[in-house]
C-alpha cells in the first residue's frame, strides 16, 4: 500500500491539488482527504470501455488500436469538413496535437465552452475581464456573490478552498467577517447558505445587473419598485453591501451564460463589477465547469489566435461564433464527420444537433462509454488523465497545474498519443495519394 | 541541413568582437561558429550586411497576459492572417501574434533569441508551454519577484541573505532567468485597488518601493547572476515621472555587480521619461534621463520606443493599466496573482495626430540618439506596449536617417518642435551601432555572450542574419525593408529564412539559470515559504515548481553564490 | 400544446456530476431523467412524485419522472442537464453560438408513457 499526496483532481474547474490517496495493487483503494464526493468518485474508478471498437452493420466489433486509428484517419481524411470537438476533459498536450490535426485536415476545432462559457468569452471580447486568481479571493474577499451558479452541486470544494468558508491572510476567521450573496431563480444548497438570497424571475438577470449599476453610479432614481421579481429596497440593500465591501468577487455560471441575452448578460455583469470597483476592489470570475476547459481555450488561442470555434478549412483560422460553433455547424448539417474527444455531445447538445451527428461518421476517444458512444462508428478508449497519465491543465482562474500519474496501465493509450497517431496516418494517406 | 556552412563575401558587424563592417568569411559546423570547414555548403552574401542573430532583451511574447490579450482581441487576430504552408503553421495577429507567427516574424527580421519580459511565477508553466510553441527562437523568461509577500517581508526585516535564498528558489522553481521588478510595491497595493510611488509605504507590508529595489539588487548580486535586476520603475506613464526614474537608478549606485555589467537594467525607459505635470503641459524629459545615463555606468536602458498605430498594452503594472482604461474607455482585463504580482491589459492607439502620443513617439528616439555610448542602450518597443516588434525596422531606419526623421516630423503633431528636442538632433546611427543595440549590448547585458549569443566569434552559436542591403545604403525605406525580411537567417547552423520566407522551423531552446544557495539558508527560508503555501496559496508547495516536461530543450546556466 | 404552461431550465446537480463518467448507470438515470417541480404545480397538474410527466416544447417532447422541489418557484421546472433536457431545448443559438438551455416555454402533462433509457433516447435521433 502506498500513500500518494498532492494528487491533482481531473474533474471540475476547481482543480483541487491537495488530494491524498492510498493505492494498492494498481488501484486507488481510498481517498483520504482533499476530494469532494464527485472527485472522489472519479478517483475510485468507473466501468470503462475495454477495447477499441468499430461499428459494422449496427454491431460493435472489438479491434486493435492500430485498426481503429487507421479507420479514424480514413474517415477524417476523406471528410471535407470534419468537426474536432471536446478537448475539455483531457490534457493540454492532447489539445495541442488536436489543434494541429484540425489544421492539417482543414477542419473545425471547438471545445465544450461552446455550450458552457462561450458567451463569457464573447463578453470578454467586448469589455475585458477584471479578475484575479483564486488565492486572492481566499486571502482578501469579504463579499462573495454567486450569480446563476450553484457551487454546492457543481464545484463542491469551491467555497471551502477559495471563497466563503476558506481562511486566508486577511480572512483568518473564515465566514465570520464575510458576506455571501446568492442570485438564482430557485433555491439550492448554495442559496441556503447565503446572507442574502435574491430569488429572481428566470431570464431577468440583465435587468437586475442594470439596476444595480444604476444605483451604484448614483442613478437609483431611475430604478422601478420591482425589477425581475426583486423589490427595490432589496436591491438598495445589496448595493450598500457592495459599497461597504473592501474586496468583492462575483462568481457566475450557466444561469447567466445560458439565459436569454447570453453574452450580453455577462457584459452587464462585468460592467456591474466596474461600477462596484468605484467603491472597493472588485473582480469577477466565470465558474468554468471541466478541469481543462480553460486549458483548451488557452492552447487554441496561443496556437491560432482565437479561443474556440475555429474553422481551419480554408487553411487559415476563421473565428465566428454563431457560424463556426459546434451546435450551429451540426444544426445546419455543415460538417460531414466528427471526432469527439473528452466530452459528451450526446448528453449535452440539443436534439437538433444530434439529429445530424446521428447521420455522419463519428469517432469517439474517451475512457468511458456515454450517450455519444451510441453515435460512434469508431470507439477508441484512452487513459484516464490525472490517474493513468499526466499532463498540463488550466484551472478556472487560468492557473496552470500538472496532473500526476498515480496508476499504471499496460494497455490503454493516452489521448495525445492517439491523436498523434491518427495525424500520422492521415499524413501517410496524403503522401500515398501524392498530394 | 548541411553540417558545414561557409558564408563568404559578407560585410560583418560583430560588436562584441570589435568587428566593424569587415569583409569576412564565416565558418559553421554542427551549429557553431568554427575556425575552418572542409566541405561546406556555400552561401555567397554578395557584399551584404551580416550581423549575429538579434537578441531581444525585452518583449511580452509568451504567457498569461499575452494570451489574455489574444483572447480579448479577435480583431487583432484577424490582422496578419497567413495560411499554413508546408513548413509553417497558421499565423494570426499583429500586436498579439499567435506563437507561430511570433517565431516566424522575428526570424524573418534576423532575430534568434527573445527574452520573455515578465513571467508571473504562479503561472510559469503557461509561459513555458507557449515558449515550446514559439518556433526557431531560443528563449528565456524573467519571473516577477518584487511584489511577492516573501520579498516584502524580507525587505521589511532587512534580511538580505534569506531574500537571496528566496530569489534562488524562485528562479529555480520557475526555470527563469533573473529577477524582474515591475512597479514594486504598487502591484501589491493594487490588489486593494491602490498604488505606490517610490517612497510610499505598501499597505500592510510597510516597506517602500525604494527599499524593495535596493534590497532586490543587493540580494541578486549575492550570486554570479548573468543579468542584473531588470526594472520597470514606479509611476510608469505619468507626466512628471522623470525624477522618480532617476531616483530609482540612484538606489543601486553603491552596489557592486558580480561582473562587468550594470547593477540595474531599466526597461522601456520612454514611458519613464515624462515631464510636465498633467497631459496638458506634458513634455519630453528624455534629456534628464540621457544626462544621467551619460554620467553614470551603473544603469543600462532599453528604449521602449513607440510604433504609431494600434497596439495592445499589457504589463504587471495593474494600476497603470486601470488608469489607461479610465482614459480611453476601451476594454480592459485585469488579473491579480495571489502573493506575487498582477497584470492589466488594454488596447491603445498611438496617433501622430495626438500631441501626447507625438511626444511619446519622439522620446524613444531621443533616448537612443542622446546617449553617447550605444553599449548602454537596447532597442525595444516593450512589445507590444509601445508597439509590436514588427516595428523594429521602422525605428532602425529612423535612428539611421536624419532625413527620415525630418520627413516624419512633418507628419506628426507640431508639438514635437516645442516639447521635445528630437528635431534638433543630427546624429545618425551607423550599422555598427545598430548591431550593438540589437545584439551586442543585449547579449552582453543579459550575460548571454559567453553562452554563444549575440556574436560570431569561434564557439558562438551559429545564429546570424544576412540583410539584403549593402553597408552604403542610406535610403531609409530600403533600410527598413531590409531589416524586415532577411536574405538569410541562420539558426544553429541551419538556414531557417531564405529570401524573406521561412524555410525551416526547428524548435529553439529555453535558457534558464540555477542559482546555487547555501543549504542552511535555503532550509531556513523554506520554513517560512512552506507556511505561506499551507495557509495562503491556493496550490500546494509540491505542485508549484515547473516540471521538466515543460522544457523539452533546456540549457542551464549555473549561478553559484559569490565567494 | 396541451397541459400546464411552465418555463423550463436545466442545470447541474451533485449526483449528475458524480456520474459524468458513468452516464449509463441506474444512478444517473434516476437522477437526471427527472423533472423537479414546485408542489403546487404538481397538484395543479395532478401528478404525484415518481409518476411520469411529458414535457413538450416547440422543439420536442420527452417523458421524465416528476419530483417535488419546493425550492422551485411556481411555474418553473428544472430538468438536470443531460439527454432528457436536451430533447426539448432549442438548437437555435441566435447567432451567439450558445443554444437555449434555459428559459424555454413548455407544457407538462401527466402521462403513462415510459421514460426512455439513455440508449433508447439516443436512438430516437437516428431516424
Amino acid at each position: 500500500m502506498a500513500e500518494i499526496t498532492d494528487v491533482v483532481c481531473s474533474l471540475c474547474g476547481c482543480v483541487c491539488d491537495d488530494i491524498v490517496v492510498e493505492v494498492e495493487d494498481n488501484k486507488v483503494t481510498k481517498v483520504k482527504r482533499g476530494a469532494c464526493s464527485v472527485g472522489k468518485s472519479k478517483l475510485l474508478g468507473h466501468e470503462r470501455i475495454k477495447t477499441p471498437m468499430l461499428r459494422e452493420n449496427g454491431e460493435l466489433k472489438e479491434v486493435s488500436y492500430d485498426e481503429a486509428i487507421k479507420k479514424a484517419a480514413e474517415i477524417l481524411y476523406k471528410s471535407r469538413r470534419p468537426l474536432l470537438y471536446g478537448w475539455s476533459s483531457t490534457v493540454c498536450e492532447a489539445d495541442r496535437v488536436g489543434v494541429e490535426l484540425a489544421e492539417d485536415l482543414g477542419g473545425v476545432v471547438d471545445n465544450t465552452a461552446s455550450v458552457c462559457h462561450g458567451p463569457s468569452v464573447l463578453a470578454i471580447q467586448d469589455v475585458g475581464l477584471p479578475s484575479c486568481t483564486l488565492g486572492e479571493i481566499k486571502n482578501r474577499a469579504d463579499l462573495i456573490i454567486y450569480w446563476g451558479a450553484n457551487p454546492a452541486a457543481a464545484h463542491a470544494n469551491h467555497m471551502k478552498r477559495y471563497s466563503y468558508v476558506s481562511k486566508g491572510f486577511w480572512t483568518a476567521e473564515g465566514k465570520k467577517n464575510k458576506k455571501l450573496v446568492v442570485v438564482d431563480v430557485r433555491q439550492t444548497m448554495t442559496s441556503k447558505m447565503a446572507d442574502v438570497f435574491l430569488q429572481i424571475e428566470q431570464g431577468k438577470d440583465y435587468q437586475i445587473f442594470s439596476a444595480l449599476r444604476a444605483i451604484l453610479r448614483g442613478h437609483g432614481d431611475v430604478v422601478p419598485d420591482n425589477v425581475g421579481g426583486i423589490a427595490k429596497e432589496q436591491l438598495l440593500e445589496v448595493a450598500d453591501m457592495v459599497k461597504e465591501a473592501k474586496f468583492g468577487i462575483t462568481f457566475f455560471g450557466m444561469g447567466v451564460t445560458h439565459t436569454g441575452a447570453r453574452h450580453n448578460n455577462i457584459v452587464n455583469a462585468i460592467q456591474f463589477t466596474r461600477a462596484a470597483h468605484l467603491f472597493g476592489k472588485w473582480s469577477i470570475m466565470p465558474m468554468r465547469g471541466h478541469y481543462n476547459v480553460t486549458g483548451f481555450n488557452q492552447v487554441c488561442c496561443w496556437q491560432t489566435g482565437f479561443p474556440f470555434s475555429v474553422d481551419l478549412t480554408r487553411g487559415y483560422p476563421w473565428y465566428n461564433p454563431g457560424e463556426t460553433s459546434s451546435t450551429d455547424l451540426l444544426a445546419r448539417g455543415d460538417c460531414d464527420s466528427a471526432l469527439i474527444i473528452a466530452s459528451d455531445p450526446g448528453a449535452h447538445f440539443p436534439g437538433a444537433a444530434l439529429r445530424h451527428l446521428a447521420k455522419i461518421p463519428v469517432i469517439q476517444i474517451d475512457p468511458f462509454a456515454n450517450p455519444t458512444t451510441e453515435f460512434a462508428d469508431v470507439i477508441i478508449p484512452s487513459t484516464i488523465s490525472g490517474i493513468e497519465s499526466p499532463g498540463g491543465v488550466y484551472r478556472m482562474d487560468n492557473i496552470p497545474l500538472r496532473l500526476r500519474k498515480i496508476l499504471d496501465t499496460d494497455y490503454y493509450i493516452p489521448d495525445e498519443e492517439i491523436v498523434e497517431r491518427i495525424m500520422e496516418e492521415v499524413r501517410a494517406l496524403r503522401a500515398k495519394e501524392g498530394e | 541541413m548541411a553540417a558545414e556552412l561557409l558564408i563568404r563575401n559578407g560585410v560583418v558587424y560583430d560588436p562584441i568582437n570589435g568587428v566593424k563592417g569587415e569583409k569576412k568569411d564565416i565558418f559553421i559546423r554542427d551549429g557553431k561558429i568554427v575556425e575552418s570547414v572542409s566541405n561546406p555548403k556555400v552561401i555567397d552574401a554578395e557584399g551584404r550586411v551580416i550581423m549575429p542573430g538579434g537578441v531581444d532583451i525585452h518583449a511580452h511574447v509568451a504567457g498569461g497576459k499575452v494570451n489574455s490579450g489574444r483572447l480579448m482581441r479577435p480583431e487583432d487576430g484577424r490582422k496578419g492572417i497567413e495560411p499554413k504552408t508546408k513548413v509553417c503553421r497558421v499565423q494570426s495577429g499583429y500586436s498579439v501574434p499567435n506563437t507561430f507567427a511570433t517565431g516566424y516574424r522575428y526570424a524573418r527580421m534576423g532575430y534568434t533569441f527573445v527574452m520573455e519580459a515578465a513571467m508571473p511565477p504562479l503561472a510559469a508553466r503557461h509561459t513555458h508551454e507557449e515558449m515550446i510553441d514559439i518556433p526557431i527562437l531560443d528563449n528565456a523568461a524573467m519571473p516577477l519577484i518584487d511584489n511577492n509577500w516573501m520579498t516584502l517581508e524580507y525587505i521589511k526585516s532587512g534580511n538580505t541573505d534569506l531574500l537571496a535564498a528566496y530569489i534562488a528558489w524562485m528562479i529555480k522553481a520557475t526555470k527563469g532567468y533573473g529577477v524582474k521588478v515591475v512597479n514594486p510595491g504598487g502591484t501589491e497595493a493594487w490588489a486593494w485597488g491602490k498604488n505606490c510611488n517610490l517612497h510610499d509605504t505598501v499597505p500592510y507590508f510597510d516597506v517602500t518601493p525604494a527599499e524593495i529595489v535596493k534590497g532586490l539588487a543587493e540580494a541578486t548580486e549575492k550570486f554570479e547572476m548573468p543579468h542584473s535586476i531588470h526594472v520597470h520603475t514606479n509611476m510608469l506613464g505619468h507626466p512628471g515621472n522623470f525624477e522618480v526614474t532617476t531616483d530609482t537608478y540612484d538606489l543601486v549606485k553603491g552596489i557592486k555587480p558580480y561582473r562587468d555589467r550594470p547593477a540595474m537594467h531599466a526597461t522601456h525607459t520612454q514611458f519613464h521619461a515624462y515631464g510636465g505635470t498633467t497631459w496638458k503641459d506634458f513634455e519630453s524629459q528624455a534629456t534628464h534621463i540621457t544626462d544621467y545615463v551619460n554620467a553614470n555606468d551603473h544603469v543600462s536602458i532599453d528604449i521602449g520606443s513607440i510604433v504609431l498605430g494600434d497596439t495592445t498594452t499589457m504589463t504587471a503594472d495593474g494600476p497603470m493599466e486601470y488608469d489607461l482604461y479610465q482614459i480611453t474607455g476601451r476594454k480592459w482585463t485585469n488579473c491579480d496573482v495571489e502573493l506575487e504580482t498582477g497584470s492589466g491589459i488594454t488596447p491603445f492607439l498611438y496617433s501622430g495626430k495626438s500631441p501626447v502620443n507625438t511626444i511619446q513617439w519622439a522620446i524613444g528616439q531621443e533616448l537612443a540618439l542622446l546617449i553617447k555610448d550605444p553599449w548602454k542602450v537596447a532597442l525595444t518597443t516593450d512589445h507590444p506596449n509601445a508597439g509590436p516588434f514588427i516595428g523594429y525596422p521602422i525605428i532602425i531606419s529612423m535612428l539611421m536617417s536624419k532625413k527620415r526623421r525630418d520627413e516624419l516630423a512633418e507628419d506628426v503633431h507640431k508639438v514635437i518642435f516645442d516639447r521635445t528636442v528630437l528635431p534638433s538632433i543630427d546624429r545618425e546611427y551607423d550599422l555598427y551601432e545598430i548591431a550593438i543595440i540589437t545584439r551586442g549590448m543585449t547579449a552582453k547585458t543579459l550575460g548571454l555572450a559567453e553562452h554563444g549569443k549575440g556574436h560570431l566569434g569561434v564557439g558562438a552559436d551559429a545564429d546570424l542574419a544576412i540583410y539584403d542591403m549593402t553597408p552604403e545604403e542610406r535610403d531609409a525605406g530600403k533600410i527598413q525593408k531590409a531589416f524586415l525580411n532577411t536574405k538569410y537567417t541562420i539558426k544553429a547552423g541551419e538556414i531557417v529564412v531564405k529570401d524573406g520566407e521561412v524555410v525551416a522551423a526547428p524548435p529553439g531552446k529555453t535558457i534558464f539559470v540555477t542559482p546555487e544557495c547555501e543549504q542552511s539558508l535555503m532550509d531556513e527560508m523554506l520554513v517560512t515559504l512552506k507556511d505561506k503555501f499551507d495557509k495562503y496559496y491556493s496550490v500546494t508547495f509540491n505542485n508549484y515548481p515547473v516540471q521538466d516536461a515543460y522544457l523539452p530543450n533546456p540549457y542551464e546556466i549555473k549561478a553559484p553564490m559569490r565567494g | 400544446m396541451e397541459g400546464m404552461s411552465v418555463r423550463l431550465i436545466s442545470g447541474r446537480t451533485t449526483v449528475q456530476g458524480r456520474n459524468l463518467d458513468s452516464k449509463l448507470t441506474d444512478e444517473y438515470f434516476e437522477e437526471v431523467a427527472v423533472c423537479k417541480m414546485n408542489g403546487n404545480d404538481m397538484e395543479k397538474s395532478g401528478v404525484a412524485p415518481d409518476e411520469h410527466v411529458k414535457v413538450t416544447t416547440p422543439y420536442g417532447a420527452v417523458v421524465v419522472k416528476a419530483e417535488k422541489d419546493d425550492g422551485n418557484p411556481e411555474g418553473l421546472i428544472f430538468i438536470p442537464m443531460g439527454p432528457w433536457a436536451n430533447a426539448v431545448v432549442s438548437g437555435n443559438t441566435h447567432g451567439s453560438g450558445m443554444p437555449s438551455f434555459k428559459g424555454i416555454d413548455a407544457t407538462i402533462e401527466k402521462t403513462g408513457e415510459p421514460v426512455l433509457r439513455v440508449k433508447e433516447l439516443m436512438h430516437t435521433y437516428m431516424g
